[in-house]
């Protein structure tokens, strides 16, 4: 039973794969996070940098195994995470109710995210683009704390009992 | 005028339903319901296509003719939606597994 | 005979598909563009974002983005209780 399929001993693999997996960590979770920050201005945005973070939790459970990751990783907190990332998503998008649902009342405002661009083809500045960037950190967090959840529940739970 | 892309949308489609109509094992199942999702984002995106366009972004963009920007953001739609499926038709089969002792469609007991 | 009515409905699927493929437009010449030229002309200024797919998905067509939102914390929900529901009846 259960042969070749990933890791079963608790303890996790070796000492090699642990370092190089904690040294991983910083790497991955800044490349999600810019991947997400530039959603507006270069290809990405919410969806692949949440999907990059969560290969973190992936990683993570596989090297130092199930039961130390599933004590570090709580699912309460991700469950918490998503429902903030879903809510907070719809919050930005009644915020806009003074004209309509979905409306990006931050753009060409003189706000945070207001800043005029300059129309046609430009260097790309950050901010910019009213409530997206905004709502991309939202979805991030959203599709983020879904994929470790999801991933997470098949961890422990998915073994053969 | 035979557009190549359209034909491997169709072969992509094909071997996906042959998959679930011709296996027995649930994962595979699962895994010619994921084709069929793939065939279908490709043909959303290739009828987004227009002939030598780039992406519609126009940060430092050489030109201002681009593909369609409404089917790549329906694509986007679809990923994650197939994702979420994929994962809920994974765990029903993991649930079925305990609970029958096997994975076929056909041949089912129950584990004692 | 289960086997023939299989191949049978396979044959019939993939004809139609080649059919529908074969009858597309070109490659690379959309039908349609009015709504895109529109998003691409306007987006830029009406929502400041460069990037015109992500304008797409979070303005123009945001209901969309929230219901596809909706749909991953229900999958990440039911994977849950899918597999919280075997462990009380044992």
């Amino acid at each position: 039973m259960n042969k070749g399929m990933a890791p079963r001993e608790s303890e996790g693999m070796t000492p090699i794969i642990k370092t190089v997996a904690l040294a991983l960590a910083v790497p991955i979770t800044v490349f999600g996070l810019y991947i997400i920050a530039h959603g507006h201005l270069t290809p990405g945005g919410g969806f692949p940098g949440g999907a990059v973070i969560a290969t973190l939790v992936a990683l993570f459970l596989i090297a130092f195994g199930k039961d130390i990751g599933a004590r570090a990783l709580n699912k309460k907190m991700f469950s918490g995470l998503e429902t903030v990332g879903l809510v907070g998503f719809a919050l930005l998008a009644f915020l806009g109710l003074g004209s309509s649902f979905f409306n990006n009342f931050l753009a060409n405002s003189p706000g945070l995210f207001g800043m005029a661009i300059p129309f046609g083809p430009n260097p790309g500045f950050m901010w910019t683009a009213g409530t997206i960037p905004l709502m991309n950190l939202a979805i991030g967090l959203e599709v983020f704390a879904a994929l470790s959840l999801i991933i997470i529940l098949f961890f422990t739970e998915g073994e053969d009992k | 005028m035979i557009s190549l892309p359209f034909i491997a949308v169709v072969v992509l489609i094909a071997f996906g339903l042959a998959t679930v109509l011709f296996r027995k094992n649930m994962i595979k199942i699962v895994m010619g319901v994921s084709v069929i999702g793939s065939g279908v984002n490709l043909l959303l995106v290739s009828l987004g296509y227009r002939e030598s366009a780039i992406a519609p972004i126009f940060t430092s963009a050489e030109t201002t003719l681009m593909v369609l920007p409404t089917p790549q953001a329906l694509t986007l739609t679809s990923i994650v939606i197939s994702m979420a499926v994929t994962a809920l038709m994974l765990a029903l089969a993991v649930q079925i597994y305990r609970h029958y002792g096997s994975l076929s469609t056909e041949k089912r007991r129950l584990k004692e | 005979m289960k086997k023939a009515i299989k191949v049978g409905v396979l044959a019939l699927l993939f004809a139609f598909l080649l059919a529908s493929a074969l009858l597309m437009h070109e490659f690379g010449k959309p039908a349609q563009t009015e709504m895109d030229n529109y998003f691409i002309a306007r987006g830029q200024e009406e929502t400041g974002s460069n990037n015109i797919v992500a304008a797409v998905v979070f303005d123009y067509r945001g209901l969309d983005t929230m219901g596809e939102a909706a749909v991953l914390f229900a999958a990440a929900t039911g994977v849950f209780l899918v597999f919280r529901g075997r462990k009380k009846d044992e």
